[in-house]
């Protein structure tokens, strides 16, 4: 399937009631120039679409798991070019990006064995956002800029994979793809936080409550392009289960949130892996 | 006949089944059993003097609520060991971003903890008959004055409780449950990663190949694993028994 048409079709269904929340997404987006204008263009399709998927049955695991694989092939992808790039330092820096690039590899294949033929193909990627980025170094932008640029992407993409399989694991109770989905979630995670803790070590920051291992209030921390706010929207939530945690534990809105990660939509999640997909 | 305990059906299991779960907690130990050699001592004999009136005996119960009060159990040993951790005199000394990360540790666990007992309250309407009550545990096996033995345990919690929530959430029925499962079991994650990457020595041991598989997918344990191997590290005083579990 075709990569556009897909991510068309998996927002199409739940488009109509959500309209200002994708509109936010865009909004924060847009200081990104007129690549947001760009990767909009799936959504404007699906505007007034008819739904393209009326899931039911055994083939309702699809949407979940083809969403899942998008991000893994946008991961797989970033982890790839990034080794390759001659821009990450020797030592803990190169070890944690192949260690996180065998991990992702691996989960796109497993994710295409599950989908079969039903998988989405691998869209094209461009890491530079329209020429907004240099992560590579690929247009001379300098090691270090562009060092910076591949821990500030790779963390966007780790907290949103982690929040992006959070919210399609009930798309997928009851099926035998819950069980993986949760074990790639906290795999995700792992790297989520190792990420956040280099990128905290190369910027000096490791005592700052912003650049830990987990997520606080809804703070991106220091050095976080503004573009990628959409990502830790939410993540504020002290309230769980119905019970106000901040009121009945006592403990801060800071550690409550960091206590915590939040779901993501599908449609979040696609507004963010569009911003890297050319076709 | 009495419904077996969970603290008793270890000490009754045939000497070579008890090894084998007690392998199975220092597999799941990976390296760090080499600075946390207290898990052997934690799993000797208690023959049946702890034998307790098994009326009195607390089961997690069945469904979802069995569940809930499975990770509740986890939630507080968690909790209960970072509360002697950042009391200790390795924390004491430790350098400023393990104190750091160990006192969020803490706090999250705390937090974790009281949000099940606030959970499942809410859930059973308060019929408190229902909800596991405070467990006693006994960590002098470890010694919080020295490095390894903190570390090297909280790695094992860590990692236990992630495929602790990845094997249980399959077996959850409601939708709501499965997202705060998720919500917690990630943060679990971000703990491990972080535990391991300050602990371990190798700079790929936040995720390593110990616990993530050639698919890239993490741990993913099934409550009976999970429980005879906690049970298995002698720090749960209070019986309590899993009769009711959904097994999938």
């Amino acid at each position: 399937m075709n990569i556009i048409k897909f991510l068309d079709e998996f927002t199409s269904e739940s488009l109509t009631q959500k309209v200002s929340s994708r509109r936010d997404v865009f909004g924060t987006f847009s200081s990104l120039g007129k690549k947001a204008a760009l990767a909009a263009v799936p959504f404007g399709l699906a505007t007034g679409s008819s739904k393209a998927f009326a899931q039911t049955g055994s083939k309702a695991h699809e949407d979940p798991l083809n969403l899942a694989l998008t991000l893994e092939y946008l991961e797989a992808e970033f982890y790839v070019k990034a080794l390759d790039s001659g821009v990450l330092p020797a030592g803990r820096p190169q070890d944690v990006y192949n260690q996180i690039s065998k991990h992702e590899t691996a989960h796109v294949e497993f994710l295409k064995t599950a989908l079969g033929d039903d998988a989405v193909a691998k869209p094209t990627f461009d890491f530079t956002v329209g020429g907004m980025f240099d992560p590579f170094n690929e247009n001379g932008i300098g090691q270090e800029t562009a060092y910076a640029q591949l821990l500030a992407l790779a963390q966007a993409f780790e907290d949103t994979g982690v929040r992006a399989y959070k919210g399609q694991a009930p798309n997928l109770m009851g099926t035998p793809f819950l069980k993986p989905a949760l074990q790639i979630h906290s795999v995700e995670a792992r790297h989520a936080s190792e990420i956040r803790r280099l990128r905290a070590f190369v910027l000096g920051e490791v005592l700052n409550d912003n650049a830990l291992g987990w997520i606080t209030l809804n703070n991106r921390g220091p050095g976080m392009p503004e573009a990628t706010q959409p990502v830790y929207d939410g993540e504020e939530n002290v309230t769980q289960g119905g019970v106000n945690l901040v009121t009945a534990t006592g403990f801060s809105a800071t550690s409550v949130s960091q206590s915590f990660d939040e779901p993501m939509s599908g449609e979040t999640a696609v507004a963010i892996a569009s911003l890297f997909i050319v076709s | 006949m009495k419904k077996p305990l969970i603290k008793v059906e270890t000490s009754v299991e045939t000497h070579s089944k008890q090894s084998n779960s007690r392998r199975q907690f220092l597999k799941m130990g990976g390296l760090a059993v080499a600075g946390t050699s207290m898990f052997l001592y934690g799993c000797s004999d208690d023959d049946d003097s702890m034998d307790p009136d098994p009326g009195m005996v607390f089961d997690l119960g069945s469904g979802d609520l069995g569940i809930l009060n499975y990770a509740y159990a986890l939630e507080q040993l968690e909790a209960a060991f970072y509360t002697q951790v950042i009391a200790g005199s390795y924390f004491a000394g430790a350098s400023a971003e393990e104190k750091l990360i160990l006192q969020d540790l803490y706090d999250h666990e705390e937090i974790h903890r009281e949000f099940f007992k606030a959970a499942i309250t809410g859930a059973v309407n308060g019929d408190t008959s229902k909800v596991l009550p405070e467990l006693e545990f006994d960590f002098s096996g470890v010694n919080f004055g020295d490095r390894d033995s903190v570390l090297g345990t909280a790695m094992v919690l860590e990692d236990t409780g992630v495929g602790a929530y990845n094997g249980a959430g399959p077996l959850l029925e409601t939708e709501a449950y499965l997202t705060l499962a998720g919500k917690i079991v990630s943060v679990e994650a971000r703990h491990a990663s972080a535990i391991r990457s300050i602990y371990l020595p190798g700079n790929t041991e936040f995720a390593g190949d110990d616990v993530i598989d050639a698919n890239g997918l993490d741990k993913s344990d099934l409550p009976p694993v999970v429980i005879s191997a906690v049970v298995a590290t002698g720090f749960v005083v209070t019986p309590f028994t899993a009769n009711q579990l959904p097994t999938g």
